[in-house]
């Protein structure tokens, strides 16, 4: 069996203290150093293993006076998704009128993520 | 409207719709004439007259002995009759020269032995109490000057399109994005081709070509000469600086320009500059920040208010330089009916309307056969502008048009209908509509209304949004559309 | 002419003026709350990205569900709203009433006289005009909120080859915008040595691209005649450029996201006096400028960088306005002004009787530091700090109970500092 081993130097988001992490995989187990609180540990954890994005964007409306909707993720996305998520809203033709938190994609790729309209568009 | 089987002939064709060109349109739209002007820009002032201190000058600056010295004064006098027929903002507000020391003022007596020379109306030489008077912001340095009270401040581009409109109006045909690539003159007729192959046909043909006159002559097979570009660069004050003048102030000249300047224009703003260096380069607009020390240190030394915190912007325009110094307004030696009007540097576009003038004595004398036409209309409708209106003679004007009460642009106070009617006029692009309205002009800089134009440009005249430009061609604004489904 | 008589005028729609109103009208007062845009929410309605609303809703939201959220609340006042309305012109009338012309294409010109105002306009971007970049004038050079207008609310995507000056938040999410509009960015060009957004934006707007930053650099040059066609990129060394450091990169477009002004002319045309610090109104305790029965929040009287803070700002400003509108005044005020390492203070000064809440912004940048006031020479509050940097404004609160026992005196001193040791 191959040796995996994957390092990275990143900087922790979880608060603005912006701790330096340095965040090594190796077969599967992740150890994180240089966070200075447990937080730090969850998220460079994640970031190895399964970085996520909260993805938003603006796809085509159908209204006279508003040309785009504001869409986003309900929750964050599996990074490696995010360009096929994103070439599914451009697809998107949504007629008015739209409520802020419409379902416009259900359960994306078996995610459980769901693209959710970002305005309140009324009837014309 | 172009029936392209028949053979476009006019009696009269300028090439190039600067301020000379257009000057020489519409003096001759007073004549029973076919007369088209041509612009190789997407819109006419697109060349050098965009890119000036927009000074009417005072008369003193030039030797009597130099046609531009006659012309500049002759083109000085014509301007309030102008005005009153074609609505351009011009203000005669004055032109002092600041001496800041004996040796300087020795200079100062000589510009105003000139300037009577010259015929300059009221030119006279101030003390130093005088010239503080006349302008309370120059430095208590001074020692005394020179006030020339003809002198003036217009906006370069609006006096070019009201002289184009007139020209239209008149019956004055106007063909841009023609650039001139050859002509043959052929049994009485020069037949003058452009880059994408539209051809016309005319008996007469004035080169106005500005920068690029030395090449219109060579297509033409006319005589050989060289327009040297030189270039020079302007800061734009914003109009809530505490340094603006009343009136027009210059140093005492030196002998390779006329001195660093400090310009109060027409609308409020203020003009610091210009350099002047001469480029290899005809399309070098490019601006530098190594000269803005060198510019505002020597502005400051005459209005000590003048501060770099205040610029909005900078630019810089080309002056098509031609050796010996004077206009060269002569016919063609070598070519049959052609007139060359080259090298017209400062003071061209004071002289413009004289130059007009003399144009026309030139084609007259030349054999072109001038008839006036009888229902000749000297002016040009008056655009309503809303920053110049108030709030109760607005109000009645959105009555009759909305259009007029949504603001467009918040900077220079410019409402959606002007915009429009900067578009009807033939200005579709964002520099053009720049120019006719100054909507961009203000200290956001198009941040706030660029997009809103972008909008009402497609909306008057069916543009796709791939199709909005600066200032035409390639100088496009966008490059994609989300709207559009991807495949 | 149609005349709108109120007791309070508020100007701007965007988020400052939607909390003054809802604030200045629970306290039954009329408001007329005037937008120059076709709908409320000002520039929220651009920001579709996410992090607003973490204190004002406890939930994270973007621009344009914030914005909704307070059209909302307006929506339930007695709030008077005109959108498509530009207001023009601020007079003092000798009676004391303030007089506003406001131009509508659906109302015509509008006369607002009102017996308060709230300045509440916001702030403009920084132009090439601005920070003065040399060579050619191309089309192709955008600030990155134009950009970020025509991309978000027209569709329309001003480029594929991107260069960013400025690495501000909006630089930042612009680098990730248009890298998901498909467009490429090349670099961001940061002048100071340090980035000026989050650290949570670099991390996503940037680095999840590999977009490179050069911190230390400007941009010496554009080139292109109709359109960008390439920038070149120098160096700093020790604060000069270093012209042989430099390199050229091919690209069609230039988004400058470098800095904010708060838009105030109309104050200026006024007369209103304004602290070159922040470039807005200098302000008392009860957010009220130089003019009388003048007030201002939000952007306009000093650049945020969260919406949250806005809000709280313009709410407690329409607290005040209704305060005057009563009769009341602060029966005492004092000064407080920006001690080391601290760049201004908002209000410029405080009510020790009821309280105050000020905004401030550090000059540097330091972990585990402490905020000091200090009156008179005293310590009376010390606040530790995690992490501060000028990218990121303070708020800070001064209840009434930290005066209660002090001797305040004839002439005070207040002071607030930032330290790196206590």
């Amino acid at each position: 069996m191959k040796a995996e081993k994957n390092s990275r130097e990143m900087v922790c988001i979880v608060c603005p203290v912006g701790c330096r992490l340095t965040v090594t995989e190796d077969n599967g187990e992740v150890k994180v150093e240089g966070n200075r609180c447990p937080r730090g540990a969850v998220y460079g954890r994640e970031e190895i293993l399964s970085p996520k994005r909260v993805v938003t964007a603006t796809c085509s409306l159908r209204d006279p006076v508003h040309s785009r909707l504001p869409v986003k993720t309900d929750a964050p996305l599996p990074y490696e998704l995010i360009r096929s998520l994103l070439d599914h809203i451009y697809e998107l033709d949504v007629p008015a009128p739209v409520r802020s938190g419409d379902l416009l994609i259900e359960n994306f790729q078996d995610t459980g993520v769901n693209i959710i309209a970002g305005r309140t568009i009324p009837p014309n | 409207m172009k029936d392209l089987q028949v053979k476009q002939v006019y009696d009269l064709a300028i090439i190039g719709a600067g301020v000379s060109g257009a000057s020489i349109a519409r003096r001759l739209a007073m004549y029973d004439l076919d007369t088209v002007l041509l612009e190789k820009e997407t819109d006419v002032s697109f060349g050098t007259s965009k890119a000036n201190s927009g000074i009417i000058h005072g008369g003193f600056h030039h030797g009597t002995s130099l046609l531009k010295s006659r012309l500049e004064l002759q083109g000085n006098l014509m301007f309030d009759q102008l005005q009153r027929e074609l609505h351009f903002p011009f203000t005669r507000c004055g032109i002092l020269v600041a001496a800041l020391n004996v040796e300087e003022m020795k200079t100062v007596e000589y510009l105003y032995d000139r300037g009577r020379k010259n015929g300059a109306i009221g030119i006279e030489l101030c003390s130093r109490e005088r010239i503080l008077d006349l302008e309370p912001k120059l430095t208590r340095d001074v020692v005394g000057g020179l006030y020339a009270p003809g002198g003036g401040i217009i906006e370069p581009y609006r006096f070019v399109f009201s002289l184009v409109e007139s020209a239209l109006m008149n019956g004055v045909r106007l063909m841009t994005d023609f650039k001139v690539t050859s002509a043959v003159y052929r049994e009485g007729l020069h037949e003058v081709r452009d880059a994408s192959g539209r051809t016309i046909y005319s008996r007469y043909v004035v080169n106005a070509a500005g920068l690029y006159a030395d090449e219109i002559s060579r297509i033409f097979g006319g005589e050989q000469y060289s327009i040297i570009a030189r270039k020079g660069e302007y800061y734009l004050l914003d109009r809530m600086t505490r340094a603006c003048p009343g009136k027009v102030v210059f140093p005492v000249p030196n002998a390779v320009s006329k001195g660093m300047l400090v310009i109060p224009t027409v609308e409020g703003t203020v003009l610091v500059g210009p350099t002047a260096d001469e480029v290899p380069d005809k399309e070098d607009l490019g601006t530098s920040s190594d000269k803005l020390k060198q510019i505002f240190d020597s502005a400051r030394q005459m209005i000590p208010n003048i501060s770099s915190r205040d610029v909005i912007t900078a630019f810089s325009g080309l002056r098509p330089a031609l050796s010996g110094g004077d206009f060269y307004i002569e016919p063609s030696r070598l070519i049959p009916h052609f007139i060359h009007v080259a090298g017209i540097q400062s003071p061209g576009l004071t002289a413009a309307p004289a130059i007009a003038e003399y144009v026309k004595d030139l084609l007259k004398e030349g054999g072109l056969s001038l008839k006036e036409r009888s229902d000749y209309r000297p002016t040009v409708d008056k655009v309503p502008r809303i920053r110049n209106m108030t709030p109760f003679d607005i109000d009645a004007l959105i009555t009759e048009n909305p259009a007029y009460g949504n603001i467009i642009c918040r900077c220079e106070n410019i409402s959606e209908a002007e915009i429009v009617e900067a578009i009807h006029r033939g200005h579709e692009t964002i520099d053009g509509i720049k120019f006719f309205t100054r909507a961009g002009m203000g200290r956001c800089q198009g941040g706030f209304c660029t997009g809103r134009i972008i909008e009402i440009i497609m909306r008057e005249t069916g543009k796709s949004f791939d199709e909005i430009s600066k200032r035409g061609a390639n100088s496009t604004l966008l490059w994609r559309s989300l709207c559009e489904r991807k495949q | 002419m149609r005349t709108e008589t109120i007791d309070t005028l508020v100007i701007g729609g965007g988020a400052a003026g939607m909390s003054a109103a809802a604030a200045v009208e629970a306290r039954g007062y009329s408001v007329a709350l005037v937008e120059r845009d076709d709908e409320l929410g000002g520039v929220l309605l651009q920001c579709i990205h996410n992090g607003f609303g973490l204190h004002e809703f406890n939930e994270e939201l973007t621009g344009p569900e914030y914005a909704e959220r307070w059209i909302r609340i307006i929506g339930k006042t007695k709030t008077k709203v005109f959108c498509s309305t530009t207001i023009m012109e601020l007079n003092l009338l000798e009676d004391g009433r303030r007089e506003c012309f406001g131009y509508s294409s659906v109302h015509g010109v509008i006369r607002f006289l009102a017996r308060t105002v709230v300045l509440a306009m916001g702030c403009r971007e920084r132009n090439r005009g601005n920070v003065m970049i040399p060579g050619t004038r191309p089309a192709g050079v955008f600030t990155a909120g134009l950009a970020q207008r025509l991309v978000n609310m027209n569709g329309y995507i001003p480029g594929k080859d991107v260069v960013i000056v400025g690495s501000g938040d909006i630089g930042l999410i612009m680098a990730r915008r248009m890298q998901w509009v498909g467009s490429t960015v090349h670099a961001v060009v940061e002048i100071q040595p340090y980035p000026s957004g989050l650290t949570r934006n670099i991390s996503q707007c940037l680095n999840d691209f590999k977009i490179p930053l050069y911190l230390s650099h400007v941009i010496s040059r554009i080139y292109g005649k109709d359109r960008v066609e390439a920038v070149d990129i120098t160096p700093l060394k020790d604060g000069v450029p270093d012209q042989s450091g430099t390199f050229r990169i091919t690209c069609d477009t230039l988004l400058l996201s470098v800095g904010l002004v708060p838009e105030n002319e109309l104050s200026k045309q006024v007369g209103i006096e304004l602290n070159p610090l922040t470039g807005g109104p200098i302000v008392n305790s009860m957010l009220m400028t130089s003019i009388e029965g003048v007030f201002s929040a939000g952007n306009v009287l000093h650049v945020h960088d969260l919406v949250d803070f806005v809000s709280a700002e313009a709410r407690l400003a329409g607290e005040k306005v209704a305060d005057y509108l009563e009769g009341k005044r602060p029966a005492r005020e004092i000064r407080v002004k920006p001690g080391s390492n601290v760049k201004y203070v908002n209000p410029g000064s405080i009510d020790p009787v009821n309280g105050s809440e000020l905004y401030l912004r550090p000059l540097i940048v330091a972990n585990n530091s402490f905020l000091t006031v200090s009156l008179n020479g005293e310590v009376i509050k010390k606040q530790k700090k995690a992490h501060v940097q000028p990218s990121e404004m303070i708020k800070l609160s001064l209840p009434p109970k930290i005066f209660e026992q002090l001797d305040i005196g004839e002439d005070p001193r207040m002071e607030v500092s930032l330290n790196d040791e206590s």
